[in-house]
């Protein structure tokens, strides 16, 4: 009896492992989770930054290495950290499929709308599961409410940090300038 | 006994391997397999099913966008306790070296980007919310001699962040009550009931987060879990993982006992430099090159 109970969970275990690891396969396109995507031209942290693809695009994964994926999107190819992807489609707000505009030096201005994300009448049907909906749950609609509440609190110093940033070119000067040397590879 | 035993570790072996997304199809599948097999009866395979349910509905499950706003608000508070530093070639150097490591870490992308802000206070403070604002007293800056030292100190902020401390602090019934309300109103519009039912959570969320970061701080493993981040951050960009231990040294000194900064939230520096010692190599002293001790004499000599 014992002996065929663990035949059997092995059994489970092994078919259960084979059901996974076609789930772990990559897909072919991913979103863009973050506010602004940084397309890089090669897969480093101190890379420069070719492109900037905006929150809820897709992009088409051409290859993968270690945390970084190589995509394409619109017709531009460069290099992602996986931090800043997810597989799940995210629904923008009617209206908000970006225009890029001002591409800094030795970038390519995204041309065009942003891909808005496919419904399920689309090619590729996806479930309520699948979807992240922007703008929904703790939200700026939420932030203003609760600044309503709680008229005391300041985001002035909070918006004014949201400016502070640092190019690739400044991180690399800055290091070079101290003699910072980064191991190998930079993030993992 | 064993059968249990037996079964219960391909299911573990499962939940490890799945994602918080398939866990509780892949839990019911297993137990329906389970049951199939009459190695679980039916009433634990419904226990199984619960409990896997309820570990699904996890703070990883706020979106990156969501993480922000809830990051923000906790940055407003920490600034309604100390006032920003507003002098721009202290927070113009420190967001060089904290967006630099940020970017070295394992969590380089977050939905607003890493900003970092000077507070001006003599206590020994730093906070870091979950949406990548970090901020550090000019008490806790005062602790560093030199840039490996002030990287270290914005390195174990970064860990917190990426380990996703800020998130955890949430109430588990928080968490539970705010991803229902969103599941619940899908994708149909919110209405003015739901905001304010959602500001309420908000909120609550955002005193979890905030009486943590403020009043009670975090476990002892995770600051030590955050330090040794920091290990790995610093030698990563190139810094050299003594800064922290120094650093360490100095803020045992400057502490007051009794004070209400990290003197109550953190393990005490000892404590600290006794894990990081047990966990890695004992680095050389810090030999900062002219250049790089100049600059840091220049941003905040004066601090």
């Amino acid at each position: 009896m014992i002996r065929s109970v663990r035949f059997i969970a092995v059994a489970v275990f092994v078919s259960l492992c084979i059901v996974f690891s076609g789930i772990a396969a990559p897909p072919k396109t991913m979103t863009v989770q973050v506010k602004e995507g940084q397309l890089r031209g090669t897969p480093s942290f101190l890379a420069g930054i070719v492109a900037r693809p905006s929150y809820g695009e897709r992009v088409e994964i051409i290859e993968d290495k270690g945390a970084w994926k190589k995509v394409s999107v619109r017709g531009v190819q460069g290099w992602m950290h996986t931090s800043a992807l997810t597989t799940k489609v995210i629904a923008l707000k009617a209206g908000t499929g970006t225009t890029q505009t001002g591409a800094g030096a030795g970038e390519v201005a995204l041309a065009g709308k942003a891909d808005l994300p496919p419904t399920s009448s689309g090619s590729q049907s996806v479930t309520t599961g699948e979807i992240a909906l922007a703008g929904k749950g703790f939200s700026e609609e939420v932030e203003k409410q609760y600044k309503t509440l709680n008229p005391k609190l300041d985001y002035a110093w909070v918006d004014k940090m949201e400016g502070f940033k640092v190019t690739p070119e400044q991180m690399q000067a800055f290091l070079k300038q101290g003699s910072v040397m980064p191991a190998e590879g930079g993030a993992k | 006994m064993k059968k249990s035993l037996l079964f219960t570790l391909p299911v573990l072996s499962l939940l490890a391997l799945a994602s918080c997304q398939t866990m509780e199809s892949a839990t019911t599948l297993a137990t329906a397999i389970g049951q199939g097999a009459g190695v679980i009866s039916g009433s634990q395979a419904q226990s199984i099913r619960k409990s896997a349910k309820a570990v699904s509905r996890s703070a990883e499950e706020f979106t990156p966008e969501q993480e922000y706003y809830i990051g923000r608000t906790v940055g407003a508070v920490v600034l309604g306790k100390y006032p920003a530093y507003d002098k721009s070639a202290a927070n113009e150097y420190v967001n060089v070296i904290g967006q630099t490591l940020a970017q070295a870490s394992d969590l380089p992308a977050i939905f607003g980007g890493y900003h970092f802000l000077v507070l001006d206070s003599n206590d020994i403070n730093a906070f870091a919310t979950p949406s990548g604002l970090v901020f550090v007293t000019r008490g806790l800056l005062r602790c560093c001699k030199n840039e490996d030292a002030l990287a270290a100190v914005l390195a174990h902020e970064i860990g917190h962040i990426q380990l996703r401390h800020g998130m955890e602090a949430i109430e588990k019934a928080r968490v539970t009550e705010a991803l229902t309300t969103l599941a619940v109103e899908g994708a149909k519009t919110v209405g003015s009931r739901e905001v304010s039912a959602l500001t309420e959570t908000f909120g609550g969320a955002i005193s979890d987060i905030t009486g943590t970061l403020i009043n009670k701080g975090y476990a002892r493993s995770s600051e030590y879990a955050a330090d040794q981040t920091a290990v790995t951050l610093l030698r990563r960009v190139g810094y050299n993982p003594s800064g922290l231990v120094e650093m360490l040294t100095l803020m045992k000194k400057n502490l007051k006992a009794g004070g209400l900064d990290f003197a109550k939230t953190h393990p005490a520096p000892d404590d600290r430099i006794a894990e990081i010692r047990k966990k890695g190599p004992t680095y050389a002293a810090i030999q900062a090159p002219v250049p790089r001790q100049k600059r840091f004499l220049q941003a905040l000599g004066n601090i």
